[in-house]
């Protein structure tokens, strides 16, 4: 059984609450209309990114979906260009291109939120075949939902990928819904982990709410792949708890299943454990709070007094 | 200078860039072992390997998603999809992929890509083997759309494209593999983005690309002994347009024909002749006209695939209409 630092504890939590912290902001800026468009809040999964992030090096690459945010945040990314981008200001981490749908950083290996379910899988198999190339020791986490292993795309990167022995732990984030519809009517295989047997990749599951236990598994495939081993399928089972985007009214699914997953709030469950165990004590832990909601604090108001772009930036960026 | 073929010509490219720059390396369907469907890599794997020249998995929309991951961590792949036809299976990567990542990115990232592909009628392969789809590449802002007519052009353009550190979509003529031309023997490189007037003129601009550059060569030539003189201007890059050359050769001529082998509705020719009414109307002393490939899948029978695109006939006697 791993055995977490109080360091670690603490890294490991303070990144849960800025990601829930961050996304209970964008909702309540998104329902003052600060925030303009969609969002698709990761709350509720902090434990799956964190997790799995917390075993990376920083030059190891991420690909990420259209619930990217708490991805981004966890690959070390800047609290105040990311509350920024999602607003569409200059100071964005993508200069208010991308938006919340495309938040990415390469000088962090982030290599971007997608706006297509299934659209990242090619650039992280592509980063993993590049890695081989160049012969380097990287690996990749490839981010994805339950949806997206239903797209083409998927099984033509995990058959490339398992061809190839790429470095790549494509991780499945099963939060139960492609936007409203189930796992249960939308897959022909509901445990999604015997996706990976047809391309003969080692898969398993882990409960997608404990961080260490992510973290564990996510270690543990990643090591396969420095050594060149090849790639894994992780599913790893988790929940969202507001809706797909902010206009969704959750007729898809029941206030006891939205009880059940609160009960197992990643946060709430990491926090007791450490308290249990003795490696925080509460203060602490209240500590934590109180510097992330400060730290949030700052980064809306950097984002909300951050200028657009200009309209001349229209045009540029395009082309080297 | 020496005389090649088209295919020997991108051949040289592709050899050239690799031998360059290791970071360039070939990845499609069979284009190792085989060589290429029309033998354009023939001999690459032996020279540089299975890690430099990969045979991937019929898995269209891989390829252009996986180029791009290895285009943006420091490779610069050269991709291939075999038939343009087959470009519907990755359009999701090329266009909301490939085509706005470094845009959507805010430009923190370079995207080296070349996509080869090859396009066309002319072996009467039918409808799924025929196509020209260039004109939906061009709506796509973020990449650009390279279709070389000759030899020379072919590898001066591919190798500018290999270097480029932006996106290229590159389409080759499945008519074209095995027209010979005059190449130069050392090093050189045609720039991107600028048209070639392949034959001067005074009466007539015609406008055109690809394949129906020779075709509107030779109406051009048959034209002389009638007594009209027709500019031929092979745009070489569709996507961005050379907007100068045109104006310059209109501004002379004051007539313009856009020659296009594509489908006619909201193709190339569409896109052209309304740049040319923005820029040019005031130099125009007849309306613009298209000669473009019929509104129809492509037949498979050889005279309905003849009739079905321009040919020398129809364009001159396209010419010859719009002096009148």
């Amino acid at each position: 059984m791993y055995k977490v630092s109080k360091d670690e504890a603490i890294k490991l939590l303070k990144q849960m609450m800025e990601i829930r912290k961050f996304e209970d902001k964008i909702m309540e800026l998104l329902a003052k209309n600060i925030a303009e468009g969609g969002s698709h809040l990761y709350a509720g999964m902090e434990a799956t990114g964190v997790g799995a992030i917390s075993a990376l090096r920083p030059d190891d690459y991420i690909t990420s979906t259209h619930r990217g945010h708490g991805h981004a945040i966890a690959k070390d990314g800047d609290l105040k260009a990311l509350m920024a981008e999602i607003l569409g200001k200059k100071t964005g981490v993508c200069k208010g291109k991308g938006g919340s749908l495309h938040l990415a950083d390469l000088s962090k290996g982030n290599l971007g939120a997608n706006g297509i379910v299934g659209g990242s899988l090619g650039i992280a198999t592509g980063a993993g075949l590049s890695i081989k190339l160049q012969k380097q020791d990287r690996v990749v986490v490839c981010f994805f939902g339950d949806g997206a292993t239903n797209n083409g795309i998927f099984f033509e990167c995990l058959n490339m990928a398992s061809l190839w022995k790429l470095p790549v732990i494509y991780l499945c984030e099963n939060n139960k819904y492609g936007m409203s519809v189930s796992v249960e009517r939308a897959s022909s295989v509901v445990d999604l982990t015997k996706k990976a047997l047809a391309f003969d990749m080692p898969s398993e599951s882990v409960d997608g709410q404990d961080v260490i236990a992510v973290k564990e598994i996510v270690s543990k495939w990643v090591n396969h792949a420095r050594k060149g081993k090849g790639p894994s399928f992780i599913v790893s089972n988790t929940y969202r708890y507001y809706g797909h985007s902010r206009s969704d009214p959750r007729v898809y699914r029941t206030k006891e299943e939205e009880k059940f997953w609160k009960e197992r709030d990643p946060i709430v469950l990491f926090s007791n454990k450490m308290m249990e165990e003795g490696i925080l004590k509460e203060n602490e832990i209240k500590e934590i709070d109180r510097e992330t909601d400060k730290e949030i604090e700052e980064a809306t108001e950097y984002a909300i007094n951050s200028p657009l772009p200009d309209p001349e930036d229209l045009y540029t960026d395009l082309y080297v | 200078m020496k005389e090649i073929t088209y295919r020997q010509a991108l051949n040289e490219a592709l050899d050239e860039e690799m031998t360059r720059d290791n970071k360039v390396f070939i990845f499609g369907e069979d284009v190792a072992i085989y060589g290429g469907a029309y033998g354009v890599t023939t001999g690459l794997l032996k020279k540089y390997g299975e890690q430099r020249v990969i045979d991937t998995p019929i898995s269209e929309n891989a390829i252009v998603g996986t180029a791009l991951g290895a285009a943006l961590t420091g490779m610069r792949p050269v991709a291939e999809i075999m038939y343009i036809d087959f470009i519907g299976l990755c359009m999701d990567q090329l266009n909301n992929q490939v085509a706005k990542i470094r845009y959507m990115f805010g430009g923190k990232c370079r995207v080296p890509l070349t996509l080869r592909t090859e396009g066309g009628a002319g072996r009467t392969l039918g409808a799924h083997h025929s196509q020209s789809l260039e004109a939906w590449l061009m709506h796509i802002p973020g990449i650009k759309v390279v279709m070389p007519a000759t030899p020379a052009d072919a590898k001066g353009l591919l190798k500018s494209s290999i270097r480029e550190d932006n996106p290229i979509v590159f389409v080759e003529h499945k008519m074209l593999y095995n027209t010979k031309g005059q190449v130069p023997d050392d090093e050189y490189l045609t720039p991107i983005g600028t048209a070639d007037i392949k034959k001067e003129g005074k009466d007539v601009t015609v406008i055109t690309y690809s394949r129906m550059v020779l075709f509107s060569l030779q109406a051009a030539e048959a034209l002389e002994k009638e007594g009209i003189s027709a500019e031929v201007i092979d745009l070489r890059t569709l996507l961005p347009l050379d907007k100068e050359t045109i104006k310059k050769s209109i501004m002379k001529t004051n007539r313009v024909v856009i020659v296009e082998e594509d489908t006619k509705t909201a193709g190339t020719g569409a896109e052209i002749g309304m740049t040319i009414i923005e820029n040019c109307f005031d130099y125009l002393d007849a309306p613009v006209k298209r000669i473009a490939g019929a509104d129809v899948p492509m037949p498979k029978a050889p005279n309905l695939e003849k009739i079905a695109i321009p040919s020398p006939e129809s364009i001159a006697e396209g010419i010859r209409e719009i002096m009148k």
